[in-house]
């Protein structure tokens, strides 16, 4: 436990990316089975067993601790584990020192253990591991990391440690179970790659380029097909031997959240589409989408208020055969045959967009906004769907950027290489007199800008917080972004979506930035 | 018929100013310019400049004179360890507090009572310098900086071994180590030297002149260098010592790849690390943690507490559940750094 443990840590205060596949490839490489497959298993989140509630945790420690004095600590530590693990106290030194446990049989125990026994179990290893131990377990067992780590990345350092593509490990992912000694085996040489058998496993997506203006004149109109992009987000369905998978773009299975959708599923097919609110066919807002998004289920008022429905792109597996090596042309011919066998209520297809010239696609997409769509996606007739983001067979083509001027009013120091500058902005929008905060950007200027704002903002700071400065109001940002939302955990009632700094409009009077009303009338 | 001795508040109070010892006619760690003024250790929260009659050891003096030159005292009055100093019918010792060089206790004996002051101290060894010595006493005036039980510092050895251990993971990185000027700055090179560590070790500019205090009063540090100069390339794979908040400057460019450390008791928590962009959290305190404060108080076994700043309301709870008389001045001025 206490190598995973000291993994854990060093993820969780490690900024960087790479030093986060670091971390965990030395880890991999130095662990033996099954443990490491047990650490792989807890970064993915794919553990499942009889967690214990933080109301247990506390008063499991108030058994053991001045009730008064773990109030006070609680207060300043402001976390629960992290108090926890802190305050509990060693064993006397007559009591022998229990062995530490390891991380499979933690995991293997709870796995057998009824809910109720989980307290006896937590108490005793509490007090056979040292600090850092007991915050690792205390995170495990109450079921969430947050270090900061995506089941992708931990996937990406497997893959590079292993030296495979991660899309390979993708592809088997869905098929194994931890303590996954198979992949380990494999990933070492030792064995083949694990068959996974008749599931329906993951086909890594395949993503597409921004369009940028320029591009189009390089590009010959009769070569591509073009679909509207739907404002939901992507998701793959697999299903096979009676098994269905609703998958995300990343690959983590979301259906339990959409059994609606996973009732429409049919068997033996992979489809790639977007999960969209429909209503009466008609594609709702993302704000919609975004009220069934990142829970665990949902309820009956959920499917009923907020109905979820997949619009189909294309389809790569059908029966036994792998399509994906078709032309998108072809691809297109099977999915229109496939559906029109089975239309079903949570599955629409996602019409082709006829054009001839680039111009006519030009005005639909000036025209997207007001229909709700995001704008149009580009794509080769004759290129095959292989996984990641190629170089020139997709194109996405948004709609045009919403755009704001804003004033500066907080800065944060960013963090690894950003870490003694001041690039995340907070900014805001006039009411009256005052300004709001409406958003927040850390990104959209160059690094020539960026010294230049970091500079600014040690000159103009009126107040420190911590890592946060409020600057004097004098620089007006404009902001670009996709759209804005109502939103009640803003204290301005609204969100944006994707902002970033457009420009750094050091010509103009911070007075004349525009107002909250503005930023509204732009809601959708 | 022998009489009582007075009660240990009858001749010494907190006042605005800091606490007052009235048959002596001066102040402990003022807070603001007293014309006679004890000193407990160099840190500027304790020492600060302008007092007229300075007594402390000789090595505070020294700090002080280093930072404050001209404004460290009207008359500088050194006096060492465990030797008496007689002011009318009042005792004044300094006892070691284990704290940074020079750092000491006021131990203040009138008329049979006995007073001590502990200053900012800790327990565990420092080959920086003196260790803390228990005192008896009627009266204790303790520090609770890590005043709660969550604080229990891991040892020193464990801590820099994470440092040299990091090192080896990211070698092309340069390892930069926030620490205080004063006590954490030399205590954390003594640890690199004592785990093997012999590689010259380089300076920001505002640790040198009280690096080569130590030195001249005997702590031998190893080599170190002054950073300015040194190109980019040099660096990496090299520890760097910076005061905390340099890693937030500008100052900071110059470093390959840095990654950031910080030597304090804080880093125990691990958001608060995070918080303050620390990537490495190395839990080395010159303060005394939870247990070292409770010892603390059996061992001097004085019957009435003070606690002078820090997470004071905890410490108070726990010492008057042990069935001492507690009680928190909340002294104004003191702070949190260490």
């Amino acid at each position: 436990m206490n190598r995973f443990s000291a993994l854990l840590e060093a993820l969780l205060l490690t900024p960087s990316r790479n030093g986060k596949l670091r971390l965990m490839q030395e880890y991999f490489a130095a662990q033996p089975d099954p443990e490491r497959g047990w650490a792989l298993a807890a970064l993915t989140g794919e553990l499942s067993f009889a967690e214990a509630k933080p109301n247990q945790v506390r008063a499991l420690t108030a058994e053991r601790v001045d009730p008064e004095l773990l109030a006070w600590s609680y207060d300043f530590v402001g976390d629960l584990a992290e108090t926890v693990s802190l305050i509990w106290p060693a064993l006397a030194p007559a009591q022998a020192p229990a062995p530490v446990p390891s991380l499979p049989e933690i995991v293997e125990t709870l796995h057998r253990a009824n809910r109720a026994d989980v307290g006896d179990l937590l108490a005793a290893w509490l007090d056979a591991l040292d600090a850092t131990g007991r915050w690792a377990l205390l995170k495990l067992v109450t079921g969430s990391l947050r270090i900061g780590v995506s089941a992708r990345l931990a996937k990406t350092a497997l893959a590079e440690w292993g030296s495979v593509p991660v899309d390979r490990i993708e592809e088997v992912w869905h098929g194994l179970a931890p303590p996954y000694r198979p992949l380990f085996d494999w990933l070492e040489g030792r064995e083949p790659p694990p068959d996974i058998g008749d599931r329906p496993n993951f086909c890594p997506l395949m993503l597409a380029q921004p369009l940028e203006d320029d591009d189009l004149a390089g590009l010959d109109p009769a070569l591509y097909l073009a679909e509207w992009k739907w404002d939901g987000i992507r998701v793959q369905l697999a299903a096979r031997g009676g098994e269905k998978r609703l998958y995300s773009r990343s690959g983590d299975d979301i259906g339990a959240a959409f059994p609606d959708v996973l009732a429409a599923m049919p068997d033996r097919v992979t489809l790639d589409g977007e999960l969209l609110v429909v209503r009466d066919g008609e594609a709702a807002s993302f704000n919609d989408l975004q009220q069934r998004l990142n829970r665990k289920n949902a309820s009956a008022k959920m499917l009923r208020d907020f109905p979820a429905a997949v619009r189909l792109y294309d389809i790569l597996r059908e029966g036994e055969e792998d399509l994906r090596p078709l032309p998108f042309v072809e691809r297109r011919r099977r999915l229109t045959a496939w559906y029109a066998g089975m239309p079903r209520a949570a599955l629409d297809l996602s019409p082709l967009v006829p054009f001839a010239r680039w111009n006519e696609l030009r005005e639909l997409r000036d025209g997207a906004r007001e229909r709700g769509i995001e704008g149009l996606m580009l794509k080769r007739a004759d290129a095959p769907y292989v996984a990641g983001r190629p170089n020139g067979p997709w194109f996405k083509w948004k709609r045009g950027a919403l755009t704001l001027d804003t004033v500066l009013m907080y800065a944060q120091r960013g963090h690894g290489k950003r870490s003694s500058f001041y690039s995340d902005y907070t900014f805001g929008a006039w009411a009256g007199d005052a300004l709001v905060p409406v958003g927040k950007a850390y990104s959209g200027f160059t690094d020539d800008e960026l010294r230049r704002l970091d500079r600014w903002v040690r000159n103009n700071t009126v107040e420190r917080y911590g890592p946060v400065r409020e600057v004097t109001p004098a620089i007006v940002l404009e902001i670009a972004f996709d759209s804005v939302h109502r939103s009640t955990r803003h204290k301005s009632g609204v969100a944006m979506r994707f902002p970033r700094i457009h420009r750094i409009r050091w010509d103009k009077p911070f007075q004349e930035a525009d107002s909250l009303a503005t930023l509204e009338k732009m809601l959708t | 018929m022998p009489i009582a001795p007075p009660r240990p508040q009858s001749w010494i109070m907190p006042t605005p100013a800091g606490l007052y010892c009235e048959p002596g006619d001066f102040y402990l760690d003022p807070q603001h310019p007293a014309p006679r003024a004890v000193i407990t250790h160099g840190h500027g929260d304790h020492a600060r400049s302008g007092n007229g009659h300075v007594l402390a050891t000789v090595e505070t003096i020294a700090i002080m004179q280093a930072r404050y030159g001209e404004g460290a005292g009207g008359a500088l009055q050194p006096l060492s360890y465990d030797k008496n100093l007689t002011v009318g019918e009042l005792r004044v010792r300094l006892m070691p507090a284990g704290h940074v060089l020079g750092s000491a206790q006021i131990v203040l004996d009138y008329r049979g009572s006995r007073v001590v002051f502990s200053g900012d101290y800790k327990r565990r060894p420092d080959a920086t310098c003196a260790p803390f010595e228990p005192q008896n006493c009627d009266l204790f005036i303790t520090e609770a900086t890590f005043g709660l039980p969550v604080f229990r510092h891991p040892p020193d050895d464990q801590e820099i071994d994470k440092l040299l251990h990091s090192l080896t993971l990211f070698p092309e990185r340069c390892h930069l180590v926030g620490v205080y000027a004063l006590g954490k700055c030399q205590r954390v090179l003594a640890l690199l030297r004592r785990a093997g560590y012999e590689a010259p070790v380089y300076l920001h500019g505002q640790l040198i002149a009280l690096t080569a205090l130590y030195e001249r009063y005997g702590v031998p540090l190893g080599p170190v260098v002054p950073i300015t100069g040194v190109p980019r390339d040099a660096l990496k794979g090299r520890i760097v010592l910076a005061p905390p908040s340099a890693a937030a400057e500008p100052w900071s460019r110059r470093l390959p790849d840095p990654l950031v450390a910080q030597a304090s008791g804080w880093m125990r928590v691990r958001q608060r690390a995070k918080a303050s962009g620390v990537e490495l959290p190395l839990v080395i305190s010159d303060h005394a943690d939870w247990d070292e404060l409770t010892q603390t108080l059996d061992d001097v076994a004085a019957g009435e507490i003070w606690v002078t700043h820090g997470r004071e309301e905890a410490l108070v709870h726990y010492a008057t559940k042990k069935g001492y008389h507690a009680r928190a001045l909340a002294l104004a001025g003191y702070e949190e750094d260490e």
